[in-house]
């Protein structure tokens, strides 16, 4: 694997990520339980999109310039046009909102991870990366600071809304350790100084989820439990087809389709 | 000759064209500095492009005009709508050779809304973003946020995101009026 396919599939992985959340938090608007939060889950989106933009047209520069599996494809073609298999999101995100505390579970697990990968992208060896990080990091840093106060919330609230939480935390956590699961496109990646340290990545956020779990009492599931793992190699839950089929059905069914 | 008018100034000619468009002269580059203070914000209409420190540099190449933006937020659906707003400005002043980059490090901060764009955010009703971006201002604790409808500093948060990204839901417990803050980022 050359350095320049092994950054194509680390920014497919950004970029997916943050659009498949993007999309999910879509689901909720109109939706969501109050007004305020709805504001908030659309915002909370539009950044995700954005930044999956970012991530995506960068991807498809690198793919041109390099002339590799994707080149000529522009982020739309790749967001647009790609099945399920070639989607290389986090199954955290995938997964469907269920109820307020199913959002903010995965949502917290997920801001968590983001705001300490994008602090370590934002020093990475590439500026391209960097600088996307940076910008976004700044955006993340109210993402986490708003769902951890949501996890506070509702873990330390009423004895229903705690039982909802800790049962929330227990449904998704089989999910969250795929984030820190590498393969060769992570350690190609960080040994160059472009991608994070997935090690480092692991340590700051088990501190981070922790700490926030004491504050919430709510019991924090075994990091050694056994954790679900394949978006790398696009091998998805059941979950991606529905979500994709709604988000491509347009740009499928009209190719070339503009406002 | 046509003419362009700064719309402060409708007296002094802003940039000159002969029939064809063509530029008679180069203006000068805080002539353009002034005309683009003239495109507002869609989102905020009362502070320009030049306020929120949205534009970064102008300069010349040649007979080019080079326009560097720095975007606000990732996913700001404004982005293009500001891009054509000032590409309108430039072409309507006689600045038809022209190129817009984009600029994306150092990121967007509220640090660079100028002075003049905080007074006028407070005199729309927004409060403006208090004290610098820093990752203390982030994490740490609430911002003291007055009132801009009655300067009161006994205010509440209501909501982390308001009706853009770029803003979080007050409300004043003095007045008791509900107010957007412009977050520091």
């Amino acid at each position: 694997m050359t350095q320049n396919q092994a950054l194509f599939e680390y920014l497919l992985r950004l970029g997916d990520s943050d659009m498949v959340l993007g999309q999910r938090l879509c689901e909720l608007v109109g939706n969501a339980p109050a007004l305020e939060e709805e504001m908030a889950i659309g915002n909370v989106a539009l950044d995700l999109i954005g930044q999956a933009r970012s991530w995506l047209t960068l991807a498809a520069e690198v793919a041109s310039a390099a002339e590799i599996e994707g080149a000529g494809r522009s982020a739309d073609d790749l967001a647009f046009t790609r099945d399920e298999r070639a989607y290389r999101n986090l199954l955290l995100v995938e997964q469907a909102n269920g109820n307020f505390a199913d959002t903010m579970a995965r949502q917290y697990l997920f801001d968590a991870w983001h705001f300490h990968l994008l602090s370590a992208l934002s020093h990475s060896a590439d500026e391209r990366i960097a600088a996307i990080a940076a910008k976004g990091l700044k955006e993340v840093t109210y993402h986490l600071r708003r769902s951890s106060a949501w996890i506070k919330r509702l873990g330390d609230g009423t004895d229903e809304s705690h039982a909802k939480m800790q049962e929330a935390l227990d449904e998704i956590w089989t999910y969250s350790g795929e984030m820190f699961i590498g393969d060769e496109v992570d350690t190609l990646l960080s040994e160059a100084g472009i991608g994070a340290d997935l090690a480092a990545l692991h340590n700051l956020w088990k501190a981070d989820v922790q700490a926030v779990f004491a504050e919430a009492t709510l019991t924090c599931p075994s990091m050694d439990e056994y954790m679900q793992r394949g978006s790398k190699k696009g091998l998805h839950t059941e979950q991606l087809g529905f979500l994709l089929a709604e988000m491509q059905f347009l740009p499928r069914a009209y190719p070339g389709a503009s406002w | 000759m046509i003419q362009s008018y700064d719309s402060a100034n409708k007296n002094q000619p802003l940039i000159a064209t002969d029939r064809a468009g063509q530029l008679l002269e180069q203006p000068a580059i805080d002539r353009i500095w002034a005309l683009l203070d003239e495109v507002p914000d869609p989102e905020v209409p009362v502070v320009s492009v030049v306020d929120l420190g949205i534009v970064r540099d102008l300069s010349w190449e040649g007979e080019q005009l080079v326009v560097t933006l720095t975007p606000t937020y990732s996913g700001c659906p404004a982005t293009e709508f500001i891009e054509d707003a000032i590409r309108d400005a430039l072409h309507g002043a006689g600045i038809g050779n022209l190129r817009l980059q984009q600029r994306l490090a150092p990121a967007w901060t509220t640090d660079w809304i100028t002075e003049a764009g905080r007074e006028k955010l407070r005199q729309y009703g927004i409060a403006p973003p208090v004290g610098s971006a820093s990752k203390r201002t982030l994490l740490g604790e609430e911002p003291d946020v007055a009132c801009p409808q009655c300067g009161s500093h006994d205010t509440v948060q209501v909501s982390e995101f308001g009706s853009t990204a770029c803003k979080a839901l007050y409300r004043c417990n003095s007045c008791l009026e509900p107010f957007d803050y412009f977050k520091c980022i």
